[in-house]
């Protein structure tokens, strides 16, 4: 969820009124935002550096505001504020315009060579914008804001601003070698080629998150002006030469990226929030792009679309018996001008360009709910009659894992994931043999897979526990995940769970007939009576690298293996850094649902 | 003490002596309380190995009141003996005296005296031997003598089950040092359950007391299409990303998607339907492929609703699940890469928002938790979506306490479920209320290899509606 961080008094002053911490607070909760925190920057430099670098800085308060991933209209001051303001029915929702120039538009040509790297490309200017300081740091903020999120780190989108008064159109979006661009890029002072950029930035503690998404391209976006004049090269830097100040006056704005959906709506979020300090205010004047097959857009699009939705359907999926009258005002202050129609029951509401979110009829009974108040929608119980049931895997586990303390066993809680050295090496065993399932983007070794056994997990748990007084009994019971390419599987992922238990027994002395005396207790459970015959179950001399020689069987229950049991190995032992014998069982309880 | 002056002089005699002293005779030597020789005794046991001591238990035996009578006039069927004249005695006359009754038909058993039942006036009494010995006189007398110990055990018991013998120092009428009331007692060798887990059999019971049925959720490797797109989770969300999801090397990719559903869910994100604008993007199957380890139970619950989709005519379902789910997240003392979701669905005709807030109210009453309230959020898949919160007393605060929501048309009608079936849903998790319930700050001494086992041992019976404890003194995260 994004956060928005905005100054207190500033945000009082624009709501037109001033709000206590707890009001704010309630205010947020009803409409759906969360004030996560109240703070300056002095304190965040404090918390962050300590108490010498913050000495200087702002002790103005900030709220630090939780606003829905899906609200992008919500995530500078302007956006809240109009928000809120129409939430609260103190201002109606203003409508936005594209306007064409009065000169010539401006133009952006998208060229052929971008189609294999950022295709592409959206673009407005805003005319005579008026920015105060804290004006062009909300501008400026809530690039960065979306570039985090609708813009996916800016890989599905990349916003560049430009002062449009240093320019001279039309613009060319292309894409270029990167030895082939050089240019003064945004707080350099002097020129440098993309290659050697790219170099600087790994460095760079912002930029270089960036550098992936086209580093390893042959060729690199770039968007120039008439005289070659470099704008941007999307989406890691800005030129210097069209930087935007506090007093620049005309800005062009170009989006590119690889979804178009998402550089439409990226570009009528910037423009419908900062529209507001234009001389002509919510108006945006018009810039057309040429795509490579030689059609061409005006943007931004700024499309308001209308939707039809019964009242009675409202009430219906809320809860609530409202008039269609009052749900028309109630979708009003969420920023959805509505209207009944018709036979007055349907309900006309205009979807503006800043609710993207908008796709559903769904997403208006939403909105209806929270304009209602959650909290005043009468609770009822649904009449769903229904019979429960256990799952049967699980049901069994419940019962066992009972018993298995009243043997005098405990119950360990480790986790699924774990290194290949746990279920490999450790154990004896390469892990080619585990056909455990391995995971592709681990941060550490802990998670380079998933267990194939539960044994290390108790073994780990008894080292961290080696002052607890002996013996240590413990067991688990839980899921395992084994490799299996049997199509008729019903999960078709190539990988299964297996629901084992295993239990240990670590003392002075290995007390195999301790472990062997658990197994019986668990056959005597599962009413598995002993002997090969009708089902029963034997055990017999077997091996493994994990057991001593000779101290180790395999279990066999209803005509089939389903574990094993025995002493561990003096290397498994120092291996897991312990130090007493220690003898072990696994089985798996599937065969006995 | 151990250093008191009893026990200081039973080291001096002990170094004096060899082979040992007897406890008791120490004492009748020193003229001391016999307890006060034994408390310095196990002082200095308790001090490691200094002294060895062994329990000796001697006994000793005394003569009834019976007994005593017995010693001094001989037993009852001695004296029925000796009162019999050669010409015998008539029956009833002999059970007049005092010995008669047991005298009579112990002599009988002892063959020293016959019955003649066919005399004139009566049964009548014989003597069969002219002379006998009385054993019990004799051995009686043997006690008295304090030569008890010549006796076996088997003629001791004899004697004492006549009630004639009873052994001294029986502790009934023994004073004793008095118990403190104060010290611990000896727990119980025992198994213990996990508190964790103790918690999920809770939710367990709370769910299936409210009849919901458990989905199978033994898969924790899933598709990204069951884990995503089914829900109407775009392919470019945040969530996908490699640094929020585990996702698999091998196998990398599902093997087998229900293909016909698999295509009504590629337009629905790339061009929407079922009265939706979709999300217009290149949906790609490729994407959908990708195995991961599942982000959320709610893959589950899609495939049991897509399960329940295929069911003709529709039957409304009460679902749930407790399970394990995986993010590849940053760690701190509240977040690990694996946690416990608990999940809760209910698809029925016409389920209103209203109805989410009533089975969620009856649902967190069964936890204990009754002052809720709801706070508009986001969710991809739920729409409208709300967070519940409830006041903690114990932080002064309201704290989140679960998610919820209407599963979005989207991702219920590609399934194949009737357009006026609605399925209201909500989530959790395991650990948060545990760690609150059980005042516990860091998550890794919950879950995990790390955990202290004495925290299990120690762990209270799990009853989440009974009254919390109090508060941590540091404050819960």
């Amino acid at each position: 969820m994004p956060t928005v961080s905005v100054k207190r008094d500033l945000l009082f002053q624009a709501l037109g009124r001033t709000y206590t911490d707890e009001e704010f607070d309630e205010l947020c909760f009803e409409f759906g935002l969360e004030l996560d925190e109240i703070t300056s920057e002095k304190e965040i430099i404090s918390k962050e550096q300590g108490n010498v670098k913050a000495a200087g800085a702002s002790d103005v308060v900030l709220y630090k505001i939780d606003v829905p991933a899906n609200r992008y209209d919500l995530l500078c001051l302007e956006g809240l504020v109009r928000g809120l303001q129409v939430f609260k029915e103190r201002i109606k929702a203003p409508v936005y315009k594209r306007v064409m120039p009065d000169g010539k538009i401006q133009k952006l040509i998208i060229t052929e060579e971008t189609a294999k790297i950022r295709p592409f490309a959206v673009a407005a200017v805003l005319r005579n914008i008026k920015f105060t300081k804290d004006r062009y740091d909300s501008f400026i903020e809530l690039q960065e804001k979306l570039h985090q999120n609708i813009c996916r780190k800016r890989a599905l989108v990349a916003i560049g601003t430009h002062d449009l008064d240093t320019l001279s159109g039309p613009f060319t979006y292309t894409a270029k070698r990167p030895s082939d661009i050089k240019f003064k890029p945004l707080n350099k002072t002097k020129e440098y080629t993309a290659c050697e950029l790219m170099n600087i930035y790994k460095t760079d503690n912002h930029l270089k998150h960036y550098l992936h998404i086209i580093e390893n391209k042959p060729l690199y976006p770039v968007i120039y002006d008439s005289n070659g004049v470099v704008l941007s090269m999307p989406p890691i830097i800005n030129g210097d030469h069209s930087r935007i100040t506090v007093n620049t006056r005309n800005i062009f704005i170009e989006c590119t990226g690889t979804d178009f959906t998402k550089a439409k709506i990226v570009l009528d979020i910037i423009v419908t929030m900062f529209s507001e300090y234009c001389e002509n205010q919510f108006t945006v004047e018009a810039a057309e792009v040429v795509f490579p097959n030689g059609k061409s857009y005006t943007f931004p699009e700024l499309a308001y679309r209308k939707e039809m939705v019964r009242a009675d359907l409202i009430n219906k999926k809320v809860g609530i018996r409202e008039t269609p009258e009052n749900l028309a005002k109630l979708l009003t202050r969420m920023y959805l001008k509505s209207e009944v129609i018709g036979d007055g029951n349907q309900i006309e509401i205009e979807i503006p360009p800043t609710r993207a979110d908008i796709i559903h009829a769904c997403d208006i009974v939403e909105d209806a709910a929270i304009a209602y108040g959650y909290n005043n929608i009468q609770m009822t119980l649904p009449k769903t009659y229904t019979i429960a049931n256990q799952f049967p895997l699980n049901k069994l586990t419940e019962l066992l894992r009972y018993d298995m303390a009243a043997a005098g066993f405990t119950e360990a809680l480790t986790f699924a994931l774990c290194s290949q050295e746990d279920i490999a090496d450790k154990l004896g065993l390469d892990i080619s043999a585990t056909k455990a399932v391995h995971i592709s983007n681990p941060k550490t070794a802990e998670f380079q897979v998933a267990r194939t056994t539960l044994l290390p997990g108790l073994l780990k748990t008894i080292a961290a526990n080696r002052k607890m007084p002996l013996p240590l009994k413990l067991f688990e019971i839980s899921d395992i995940v084994i490799k299996d390419s049997n199509t008729e599987c019903i999960q078709y992922v190539g990988a299964k769970n297996y629901r084992h238990l295993c239990a240990v027994y670590y003392n002075k002395n290995p007390g195999f007939e301790i472990i062997h005396g658990l197994l019986d207790r668990i056959m005597q459970l599962l009413d598995v009576p002993p002997g090969e015959d009708k089902g029963g179950y034997v055990i017999k001399a077997s091996e493994g690298p994990a057991f001593f020689p000779g101290r180790c069987a395999e279990i066999f229950a209803r005509g089939q293996s389903v574990g094993k049991l025995g002493v561990l190995h003096p290397d498994v032992i120092t291996k897991f850094e312990l130090t007493m014998p220690c003898s072990s069982l696994e089985i798996n309880i599937g065969p006995f649902l | 003490m151990a250093d008191g002056p009893v026990a200081e002089l039973l080291l001096r005699r002990l170094e004096a002596s060899d082979g040992g002293l007897d406890s008791a005779e120490l004492a009748a030597e020193l003229g001391m309380e016999h307890q006060a020789v034994v408390g310095a005794v196990k002082s200095l046991q308790a001090l490691g190995e200094v002294i060895e001591a062994e329990l000796r238990s001697t006994k000793r035996w005394e003569l009834t009141a019976e007994g005593e009578e017995i010693a001094r006039e001989g037993s009852h069927e001695a004296r029925v003996f000796r009162s019999i004249p050669p010409e015998g005695l008539a029956q009833s006359e002999l059970m007049r005296l005092p010995s008669g009754k047991v005298g009579f038909s112990k002599a009988m058993s002892n063959k020293w005296i016959r019955v003649d039942k066919s005399a004139a006036d009566g049964p009548r009494v014989f003597r069969v031997v002219d002379s006998m010995e009385d054993e019990v006189q004799r051995r009686l007398q043997l006690v008295q003598g304090g030569q008890a110990e010549k006796l076996g055990e088997k003629e001791r018991s004899e004697l004492r089950k006549r009630k004639l013998l009873a052994e001294v120092g029986s502790w009934r009428d023994r004073p004793f040092k008095p118990y403190n009331f104060l010290a611990h007692g000896v727990l119980p060798d025992s198994g213990h359950l996990h508190p964790l887990l103790k918690v999920r059999s809770q939710f367990r019971q709370i769910f299936l007391e409210m009849g919901f049925t458990e989905m199978p959720t033994d898969n924790f490797i899933e598709s990204s299409f069951w884990n995503f797109d089914a829900l109407f989770q775009p392919q470019q969300h945040p969530a996908r990303d490699q640094h929020d999801t585990f996702f698999l090397r091998d196998p990398a990719e599902a093997l087998q998607l229900p293909m016909d559903y698999v295509q009504r869910v590629k337009r629905t994100h790339s061009q929407g339907g079922y009265g939706s604008q979709g999300y217009k993007y290149t949906w790609k199957l490729d994407e959908a492929r990708k195995n991961l380890l599942r982000t959320h139970t709610t893959s589950a619950s899609a495939r049991a609703l897509y399960r329940l989709a295929q069911k003709k005519p529709f039957t409304p379902v009460k679902y749930f699940s407790i399970d394990r789910v995986f993010r590849n997240e940053t760690l701190d003392a509240t977040h690990l890469a694996e946690f416990h979701q608990i999940e809760g669905v209910v698809a029925d005709h016409g389920l209103t928002l209203g109805h989410l807030m009533g089975i969620l109210r009856e649902f967190f009453t069964k936890l204990g938790i009754t002052q809720l309230r709801f706070k508009p959020a986001y969710n991809p898949y739920t729409e409208p979506s709300m967070e519940v919160f409830s006041y903690h007393q114990g932080l002064k605060k309201w704290v989140e306490v679960g998610n919820s929501g209407v599963f979005r048309p989207e991702m219920l009608l590609p399934m194949g479920l009737p357009e006026n079936v609605s399925v209201i849903a909500w989530g959790l998790s395991l650990e948060r209320p545990t760690m609150i319930k059980y005042g516990i700050n860091n998550i890794r001494d919950l879950v995990g290899h790390k955990v202290n086992l004495q925290m299990v041992y120690d762990s209270p019976l799990c009853r989440l509606d009974a009254e919390p404890r109090p508060p941590p003194t540091q404050e819960a995260a």
